[in-house]
């Protein structure tokens, strides 16, 4: 008889509920009449991401000392259930929102595969070893490459998916050439190992950290790794680029942060001034370009580049309260980024075509309660006080300035007044329009489609998390300080 | 807890009117409420306010962003008390103004309307740092909106050019302000240390010269002030300004004592150049809000020359002539908006004449002139006064600058007041009459505060700081760097 390793389900739970939930989910496309596929599906992936989101929390309580498991594989701490909740709330927000899609085909198919890349990015976050996380980044991807392809009957959604697909098998293939790099220099996987192996100051091990670093990049969409940024944001169904440009990012950012600070400390003086030229790059790049873009949500995917940025200014800060601030930064921005294009997708499905700026107008007084939303968002993802954004980027130049990169926080401070060219442009949009014409009522430039609870749902949501995380904001603090605990710091 | 609740009443009665599906009426009526009821709680919490105390006063502190230091915390000091109760008067007036206008789409405008006077207001009371930039931005957000929905014909434009000045003064203030609260561990202003860095120093200036505006930061000066709904234009000339009083008596001179010391030739050259610069373009105006706009710019000149004099006397009279000149510019934007609702035009190559047969409207528009020109004997005059006095110590130049200043004053106001009311009648609103009472409700409170403080000025001058020893008191407020 063999011995089998002891495993440890209740860390695995967020994971298996939402793979579970994933399956149900994809025999009920086959086997549930197909009147009732789109309602059984929603319930079913519902269920799953709020059981997952439950897990998390439990798992997030009680785990308050980092154990590895699974032959030091992955890791059972706060840090992964942090993100394990977010990914989770985030998830559902998408699956209430995307109710009203009226999509007609691979309905049971999208909800499936929403949760089942959920559930890669959950594990991605807790793997502890070069071989989970390469495992769990295919998973994540190869479920989104579907995702982004999903609307067969529009072109751009076909080349967003192929684009995707290219650049990410790309992006994946310098990772895993990067970990054969650091496996060859050390002879280990686990990232606690290759921390404390020898012969880790050859060239071969700091360029394999370099393309581990570079292919993590991609996913978080930092420039100079952003160029399919732009196109998959645009072309993906609306609700898909929802779940990219907040689960992806914050998995992603996550996972950087986990490896470059469990597996290369050592290296820090390498890395941290690398991760901050690339934070320049993106925030530079995406401020510039987001001014350019008239469609909107190529506009939120030039300013999700920057806030990969700001993100990465505390992931350069290397400390404790760089860490807190980046899972702080997090939440608020989450929840701004998943709500502005939740009401760009109700606008969409107004309109019937893609969302411009200009065809935003007057949608803050035709519905005032989505006008709202988006203004809080806007105001939030540029910094405003009262919302969290504020005080999730003074969280974070005070990190960077701890560290003793004053000249991080004056790009930081140019790069938002910069950001409030292209967020304040979608402020005047809903509610100003130019020239001589007084106040009065502004025609209904769409159809009128019933209100949508379940998205009104969504938005109120992230609204609330938006302005709630800038009132409480130090009880959030405290939940992520102890997330950042599980690290080496 | 009375800090709180002025902060809190137009806050939630911001909320409130936005949310309450209320008809036009009741909306801007529960409006007016809520600003008569904040007019009441300050002058209830004046009678029982010790002018002379050491101590800040009906303050309350709460934990907010600990692992920063940053605290929900306020209190009042004098001075602090003065300006928030023009901030009240100022605001009141403006939402008497919109009622009478009839303002369109009352739920949102009046809900911006009340945010902005709630955070102005937390503005003028903050005692912690994080939370006196909070409001200093906060603010922006209602006057974007209200200037770019119910403002002129190239409101957006304005919205344009006043962001993008005022962003960027404040994100220079933003990188200071964490630089500063970092390095001293706290965000606290009576814990905060002082600091000799000249860049943090001028990070604070640049925001505050914007706000002001100081030369050369005034380019969104005259498009934003043309543009807003003319009780806006109030607040916005009136009031707002006043951020960058309380911010460089508040926060640069007590914690920056070696770089206000350095740079302080520099900051009165450039007020100098201000003074003299605005009072010779408002004298070239050809409408009542340039005029008005412009000697604001001169008037914050001359403030500013009180501030970093940093001597009793100038202090005094910064304090003093912040709010006189609070009062009469609201005074006369309002004046501007009833007259452009006449005449259909603010322009003096249209206007003309108005005095025949508009006693009231003549009296008022010539007890405003004579307010803006510091004649002998006004509140204004004891303000500039002090201020020339104050200056005087630092070099005889800047009182003289000053002083010609008075007499450019004199050159612009009475050209105002014969453009509007005497030369050749004017083309436009001949056939409109005389100040009705729901307008003069509106501009009297104002010309009767004047008219007091001109009887006695020591009212606010001698009330402003603890022992009325602005100096000493400033200085004892910076506590040892550490």
């Amino acid at each position: 008889m063999s011995q089998t390793p002891h495993v440890d389900w209740f860390a695995l739970a967020p994971t298996l509920s939402l793979l579970g939930a994933s399956g149900i989910a994809l025999l009920g496309a086959v086997l549930v009449p197909r009147a009732a596929v789109r309602a059984f599906s929603v319930a079913v992936t519902g269920a799953g991401f709020v059981v997952s989101a439950v897990f998390a929390a439990f798992l997030f309580d009680r785990s308050a000392d980092p154990t590895l498991l699974l032959s030091e594989s992955m890791t059972r701490d706060r840090l992964g259930a942090f993100a394990a909740l977010l990914l989770a709330l985030v998830g559902l927000a998408i699956v209430l929102a995307s109710w009203g899609d009226r999509r007609r085909d691979h309905v049971g198919e999208y909800y499936a595969l929403l949760a089942a890349s959920a559930a890669g990015m959950v594990f991605f976050v807790s793997s502890s070893s070069l071989l989970t996380m390469f495992l769990a980044l295919e998973w994540l991807s190869i479920s989104l490459y579907i995702l982004c392809s999903l609307d067969t009957h529009r072109r751009e959604s076909l080349e967003a998916g192929l684009k995707y697909l290219i650049i990410g098998s790309f992006s994946s293939g310098i990772l895993l050439f990067g970990c054969a790099l650091v496996y060859g220099a050390t002879g280990e996987l686990g990232f606690d190992a290759i921390r404390e192996a020898t012969g880790a100051d050859n060239p071969m091990f700091v360029t394999g950290m370099a393309m581990i670093l570079a292919g993590l990049a991609f996913k978080v969409s930092a420039a100079p790794f952003h160029m399919w940024t732009p196109d998959v944001y645009q072309g993906a169904p609306t609700s898909v680029t929802a779940f990219m440009a907040t689960a992806t990012k914050l998995s992603a950012l996550v996972v950087t942060y986990r490896i470059l600070v469990t597996a290369f400390p050592e290296q820090a003086e390498i890395w941290s001034v690398a991760v901050a030229v690339i934070a320049v790059c993106s925030l530079a790049i995406g401020n510039l370009a987001a001014i350019a873009q008239k469609d909107v949500k190529r506009m939120l995917a030039y300013s999700s580049v920057s806030h990969a940025g700001f993100l990465l200014i505390a992931v350069a800060a290397n400390s404790e309260d760089g860490a807190t601030s980046l899972l702080f930064y997090l939440i608020p921005y989450v929840a701004a980024t998943a709500g502005a294009f939740v009401v760009v997708a109700a606008r969409e499905r107004e309109l019937g075509r893609p969302v411009s700026v200009a065809s935003l107008e007057g949608l803050g007084w035709e519905r005032p309660f989505l006008g709202v939303g988006m203004w809080v968002f806007m105001l939030s993802l540029a910094g405003f006080p009262l919302t969290g954004g504020f005080l999730g980027k003074l969280f974070v130049f005070s990190a960077i300035y701890e560290a003793g990169w004053w000249w991080l926080v004056v790009i930081g401070v140019l790069a938002t007044a910069l950001s409030l060219a292209y967020y304040l442009n979608i402020v005047r949009a809903l509610y100003m329009r130019p020239g001589e014409i007084a106040p009065g009522p502004i025609v209904a430039t769409g159809g009128s489609p019933p209100r949508d609870l379940l998205l009104d749902t969504a938005v109120a949501a992230g609204i609330v998390v938006t302005i709630g995380s800038f009132f409480f904001v130090q009880p959030l603090v405290d939940l992520a300080r102890d997330a950042a605990a599980s690290l080496p710091l | 807890m009375l800090t709180t609740l002025l902060i809190a009443v137009p806050l939630v009665a911001a909320v409130v009117v936005w949310i309450l599906p209320l008809s036009k009426e009741s909306t801007s009526g529960l409006a007016l409420l809520a600003v008569l009821a904040e007019v009441g709680l300050w002058v209830g919490g004046a009678r029982n306010f010790d002018f002379s105390s050491q101590t800040q006063q009906y303050s309350a502190s709460r934990e907010w962003f600990s692992d920063l230091g940053i605290s929900y915390s306020v209190g009042l000091y004098g001075f602090q008390y003065w300006l928030v109760g023009l901030t009240i008067v100022v605001g009141a007036a403006a939402i008497g103004y919109a009622l009478w206008a009839g303002r369109e789409r009352p739920r949102a405008y009046y809900g911006l309307m009340l945010f902005l006077i709630g955070s102005l207001v937390g503005l003028f009371s903050s005692q912690d740092l994080l939370l006196f930039y909070v409001f200093f931005e906060a603010m922006l957000i209602p006057i974007y909106v209200l200037i770019g929905v119910w403002g002129g014909p190239r409101r957006v434009k304005a919205t344009v050019t006043f962001v993008l000045y005022t962003m960027l003064g404040s994100m220079l203030m933003l990188a200071s302000v964490v630089a500063f609260g970092i390095t001293q561990g706290t965000f606290e202003l009576s814990e905060i240390g002082t600091s000799s860095n000249d860049w943090i120093f001028l990070g604070f200036l640049a925001a505050f010269f914007v706000k002001s505006p100081i030369l050369p930061f005034h380019g969104w000066l005259r498009i934003t002030y043309t543009e807003a709904p003319p009780e806006l234009s109030a607040i916005l000339s009136g009031v707002v300004p006043k951020a960058a009083v309380f911010g460089l008596v508040w926060i640069v001179l007590p914690h920056f004592p070696g770089p206000v010391d350095d740079f302080r030739g520099l900051v009165l050259v450039l007020s100098a150049a201000t003074l003299a610069y605005g009072s010779l373009v408002a004298f070239r105006q050809p409408d009542i809000r340039g005029v008005v706009a412009y000697s604001s710019m001169a008037q914050m000149g001359l403030i500013m020359f009180g501030i970093f004099a940093v001597n009793d006397l100038g202090l005094d009279g910064a304090i003093l002539h912040s709010i006189n000149h609070g009062l009469v510019s609201a005074g006369f934007f309002l004046l501007a908006g009833i007259i452009e609702t006449r005449a259909g035009t603010g322009e003096f190559a249209r206007l003309g004449g108005l005095a025949k047969g508009r006693p009231a409207l003549a009296s008022i528009v010539l007890m405003l002139g004579m307010f803006t020109l510091a004649v002998p004997g006004s509140t204004n005059f004891a303000g500039e006064f002090a201020i020339l006095a104050g200056v005087f110590d630092r070099g005889w130049g800047y009182a003289a600058v000053g002083a010609a200043g008075m007499v450019l004053a004199a050159m612009y106001a009475l050209r105002l007041i014969s453009a509007i009311l005497h030369d050749r009648r004017g083309s436009a609103g001949t056939d409109t009459g005389d100040l009705v009472s729901g307008e003069l409700v509106l501009v009297i409170p104002l010309v009767a505060i004047l008219a007091v403080l001109s009887a006695y000025p020591a009212l606010i001058s001698e009330r402003s700081f603890p022992l009325d020893q602005p100096a000493s008191f400033i200085s004892s407020q910076e506590t040892p760097s550490r």
